[in-house]
């Protein structure tokens, strides 16, 4: 499901001081299905290689192939598309719209693929993650749980085949943090979707069926398989 | 696409994020299609019934009255015709006198067009084919009363006593009210010779109609066009009313000038508010860029969203404009007579309004938009990837020039566009400059005192962007409103002022040679001081220095107005006391014999008159010749009978000649006047103080008119202080969340943005203040030449209106900032 040869990031060092090595060497393979999560401390560069996977951002050398195409040899639209089609989000901020209900947020992506019947398969999305009850909320009368079952409802209404999701409980405290993780992996195990998750917690990447460790930039543990 | 564009649209409104824009955008084009229908309307009017506001097909016009040639050929050809003269005269009831505008026409008048005629005051008026028939008149309706008249009343003209047999209510081709001060009497022409009222020197203006096929009247226009002689105009249906025509246009010029003031601001507002649009959507885009949308799809959606706002705003606008436009007509209607009776307009100002919204929004709302076009979709996971800024005057770049030509279109000429422009952009500078400037001397002043007043005032240097843009708003808003409020007053009274109290406040006009001494009689046998009688000849200027003087050879309207026309000339020995000479000397012994002339010394540079110079006059079919040996300055002001040109009494003596004099009569005397037309019929009497009041209240109209239109400007610079204060709140908000968390009261946060949004509208009502005193100083100086005092009522009402305009700013501002738990605010950010 996804391949990464030789990924590398590199940032141009400030003020002409040495350029700063993000991402070095990265060989990584997922299988369709799997739950796959990045480990590691602050600044070893889960972030960026999470970016780089979903072609929010462009590597300095190597290259990433999701579902068999080649991400970087696509223009930036081209992975814009390839997103819509493939992939599922899920921040550690939540990243709601604020203007929009909590209903219109997950309508949102499958409005902008002009599917008719949107509003239904949010609606029912919605009432799956059990917010059957808060459609017409808006964000800031949600709790930070409830919002992020917004987004887990968000990423899987358009069923993605590769869910990437970023420190998902890392903003919630740990009760809510726990049922979130639950229900992620519920609806991950019902749609089949290959997981990758990044995250910092220990307890939570033992969840998942491998984990890949980074430190400076390289992945120090776990295999490309 | 759209649909869903129109869905991101209902939820952006209901978020509240356009209602700035949109409102901007309203306030803009309603300003701008306000005049615009209005302006529409009246040409409308005047294109469309140009024959009608003609009351013929070709009309020639006179001084004089006119030989019959053009009366034989017009009937030789077959065409309709009709005559009318026009004069200024004394109409008396029983107590009371009353000047009024006589018009005594032929029967076939008018020949285009139709007279309209009421029975009583207030009731229906009907159309009529007929003038009114010998013996009869029919008059204004502001006649009645001033004569405490009645329809069917007798009314005492000259020395006729006619029936009022009727209210005219509509007459084709009346001329601009604006300078119809007096109410109309409408007369037979069979009736005029018992009227005694054209004699010698009386001031007629004769009208000569004609009408029929169209060919006919053509070849009539080109047989008559070399013929028409000094003092005769012909007006056809291509060139009718050139006068209305002009001073519309300049009121349409300057109300459009000022309505594009709004115009200006709201360009400022709908930057603001979209850049702030922009900043909050900075994540929601990237989100979107996550979820799939590409770059592309994005950018139409937006660009789909702000155009469907763009049209609804505009549209919005345009209706609003139309019933604005119903003010103007009511405040201005009556100077082009009678706004009720204006035609519909037509759409095109409805499309220069959408034209001029569409402009705001591509120039000013497009620029902040396409900055979301290089937001990095891993914004989402790292939130220092911002949105590349741009340099606004680059951004902007392409607004300011449309904005820029809009100014010059607007003005009708590329000249006085530009020094419009270049106004607008130095008052811009200036206001900006004095803004800057006033708010770093008040944040330096602002180191002292509480904490909650040091940090509010501090803020105003940290936000001294914003702010200055703030201020320069409110201030240019509020110097267009005190002008018109204060300075304005001001300088009516400073004008009125320089009139003596005890200055003449009539003129007796037309005093036959023969009535002179019984007329002065008259004053004495009253107890009344006898009043200066001047001699008065009317005589037309030919050459200056044997050259012929030809009125197309003066560029301006005026000079070109002044020696078409006759002058009134008079003679005399001595210089009248009110006069002083500027330059060579009084008629001495030699050219009391000689002859000689003196020239008041603004027409003589005018026309290009020195000393020295020799002038041909025509009078009565005469020529005649003598050199100017001074030039006189005249006060104006000082109401006395005042002559452009006296000579010595040698030249003058022989030729037909009536008097004139004006006096101070107090209101005690005032039924003085009634007797004094009873005895003397022919005699026309103008109350000065009366025409004064009239002339001052047709301002008053005008003033109103611009003055709605300033509200506009008023409204959009209102809107640039929320959108400036929309732009800077979440920031205040996360200010006020982290000075709480550190332990400071909400009284104390409080007290801080109320210390900043003070400090912000008594500087812009200061700035205000300066800005309007300053004008008012320029205008009285250079424009009206008089002192100007300074009014201390300026100086509080500027920073008043100020403090009152962001009153409802503190109060949102700090609400916003105080109405979330901190841990609300510091979460978000």
């Amino acid at each position: 499901m996804v391949k990464t040869t030789g990924l590398a990031k590199i940032v141009p060092g400030v003020n002409g001081s040495d350029s700063l090595s993000i991402l070095q060497d990265i060989e990584l393979e997922i299988l369709p299905g799997e739950a796959v999560a990045v480990v590691g401390a602050s600044g070893s560069g889960k972030s960026t290689l999470l970016g780089l996977l979903a072609g929010l951002d462009t590597p300095s050398h190597g290259s990433v192939q999701l579902d068999g195409i080649e991400l970087y040899k696509l223009d930036e639209d081209g992975r814009a598309a390839l997103r819509a089609q493939l992939l599922g989000f899920v921040f550690q901020s939540f990243q709601l719209l604020p203007p929009l209900t909590a209903l219109e947020n997950v309508m949102l992506p499958l409005e902008l693929a002009n599917d008719e019947y949107a509003e239904a398969k949010a609606r029912a999305m919605l009432e799956r993650v059990g917010l059957g009850e808060r459609l017409k909320h808006y964000p800031k009368y949600l709790s930070g749980g409830e919002q992020q079952r917004v987004a887990l409802a968000r990423a899987f209404v358009v069923h993605p085949k590769l869910l990437l999701a970023d420190e998902p409980t890392g903003n919630l405290d740990a009760a809510t943090g726990a049922s979130i993780i639950d229900l992620l992996f519920e609806l991950n195990a019902e749609a089949g979707t290959t997981l990758v998750l990044v995250t910092h917690d220990e307890t939570l990447a033992r969840r998942c069926g491998r984990q890949i460790r980074l430190a400076s930039g390289r992945v120090v543990n776990g295999s490309a398989q | 696409m759209s649909r869903l564009a129109l869905r991101m649209l209902l939820r952006d409104w209901r978020a509240g994020e356009l209602r700035v824009l949109a409102l901007a955008l309203v306030v803009a084009v309603m300003s701008v299609t306000s005049v615009g229908f209005f302006a529409d309307r009246v040409r409308h009017a005047l294109a469309g019934e140009a024959h009608q506001l003609l009351g013929a097909d070709l009309l020639i016009k006179a001084d004089h009255p006119f030989d019959n040639a053009y009366h034989d050929e017009a009937l030789a050809r077959s065409l309709r015709i009709a005559t009318a003269a026009t004069f200024v005269s004394m109409a008396r009831g029983a107590e009371s006198a009353q000047l009024v505008g006589v018009k005594a026409v032929s029967a076939a008048y008018p020949l285009r067009g139709k007279l309209r005629v009421a029975q009583a005051p207030n009731a229906a008026d009907a159309e009529v084919a007929v003038v009114p028939s010998p013996g009869t008149i029919w008059v204004d309706e502001r006649v009645l009363p001033a004569l405490d008249k009645r329809v069917g009343d007798d009314l005492e003209l000259g020395d006729a006593r006619l029936r009022i047999d009727g209210i005219l209510t509509v007459e084709p081709d009346r001329g601009v009210s604006f300078f119809n001060i007096a109410p109309r009497v409408m007369m037979n022409e069979a009736d005029v010779a018992a009227t005694g009222l054209i004699q010698v020197g009386s001031r007629v203006n004769y009208a000569f109609y004609v009408a029929g096929e169209r060919e006919a009247v053509q070849r009539y226009e080109a047989w008559a066009k070399p013929r028409l002689s000094r003092g005769e105009e012909m007006q056809s249906l291509d060139n009718a009313r050139p006068e209305i025509r002009q001073s519309l246009d300049r009121a349409q010029q300057f109300l459009g000038l000022t309505a594009l003031l709004a115009v200006v601001l709201a360009a400022v507002a709908i930057g603001l508010s979209t850049q702030r649009y922009t900043n909050r959507h900075l994540n929601s885009y990237a989100v979107m860029r996550c979820l799939g949308a590409t770059q592309r799809r994005l950018m139409n959606l937006f660009a789909w969203e702000f155009l469907l706002l763009g049209v609804l705003s505009c549209a919005l606008g345009c209706v609003l404009g139309y019933f604005a436009q119903g003010v103007l007509a009511a405040s201005l209607g009556g100077l082009i007579g009678g706004g009720e009776a204006l035609p519909s307009p037509t759409l095109v100002p409805a499309l220069q309004g959408f034209a001029t919204g569409l402009v705001l929004l591509l120039g000013f709302a497009l620029p902040p938009l396409l900055q979301l076009k290089n937001v990095s979709a891993l914004r989402v996971i790292r939130r220092d990837v911002g949105a590349p800024r741009q340099s606004a005057l680059f951004a902007y770049g392409l607004g300011l020039i449309a904005l820029s030509a809009l100014l010059i279109w607007q003005a009708g000429d590329i000249k006085l566009g530009s020094y419009v422009v270049g106004g607008f952009v130095a008052a811009f500078g200036l206001f900006a400059a004095a803004g800057y400037l006033g708010l770093r001397a008040l944040a330096a002043f602002g180191r002292h005192g509480s904490l909650a007043w040091r940090y509010g005032l501090a803020s105003l240097r940290r936000r001294s962007r914003s702010n200055t843009i703030q201020i320069l708003s409110l201030s240019l808003g509020l110097t267009a409103i005190l002008l018109l409020s204060f300075t304005r007053n001001d300088l009516i009274d400073a004008w009125r002022n320089r009139t003596p109290v005890d200055a003449p406040n009539r003129f007796v006009l037309n005093i036959q040679p023969e009535q002179r001494q019984p007329v002065l009689d008259f004053f004495t046998q009253h107890g009344l001081q006898a009043p200066n009688v001047y001699p008065m000849v009317r005589g037309r200027l030919v050459a200056i220095n044997d050259e012929t003087v030809n009125a197309d050879a003066y560029e301006d309207q005026r000079s070109r107005r002044l020696v078409e026309r006759e002058f009134n000339l008079s003679y005399m020995d001595a210089i009248p006391g009110h006069n002083q000479v500027s330059a060579g000397r009084w008629f001495d012994v030699a050219a009391l014999q000689a002859g000689a002339l003196s020239v008041e010394e603004g027409i003589a540079e005018r026309l290009g008159i020195k000393v020295g110079d020799r002038l041909m006059w025509s009078v009565g079919g005469e020529q005649f010749s003598a050199p100017v040996t001074n030039l006189r300055k005249l006060n104006w002001d000082s109401m006395q009978v005042n002559f452009f040109v006296i000579t010595t009494p040698a030249l003058l003596e022989k030729f037909p000649t009536s008097y004139i004099t004006s006096f101070h009569l107090s209101g005690a005397h005032g039924a003085l006047m009634n007797e004094l037309t009873q005895t003397f019929p022919n005699l026309t009497v103008v109350d000065m103080s009366a025409i004064l009041n009239q002339a001052l209240s047709m301002m008053e109209q005008v003033v109103q008119a611009v003055q709605f239109v300033f509200l506009f400007a008023l409204i959009a610079g209102v809107l640039v202080l929320y959108s400036a204060l929309l732009a800077t709140q979440d920031e205040r908000v996360q200010e006020a969340a982290v000075m709480r968390a550190l332990g400071a009261s909400r009284a104390q946060v409080g007290l801080a943005q109320r210390a900043e949004f003070l400090a912000l509208g008594l500087l812009a009502g200061l700035l205000a203040s300066a800005g309007a005193t300053a004008i008012g100083y320029v205008l009285a100086w250079k424009v009206f030449e008089f002192p100007y005092d300074l009014n201390a009522w300026v100086w509080l009402a500027g920073p008043a209106l100020g403090l009152l305009c962001v009153g409802f700013n503190t109060w949102a501002g700090t609400r916003a900032a105080l109405s979330q738990p901190p841990i609300v605010a510091l979460r978000e950010a």
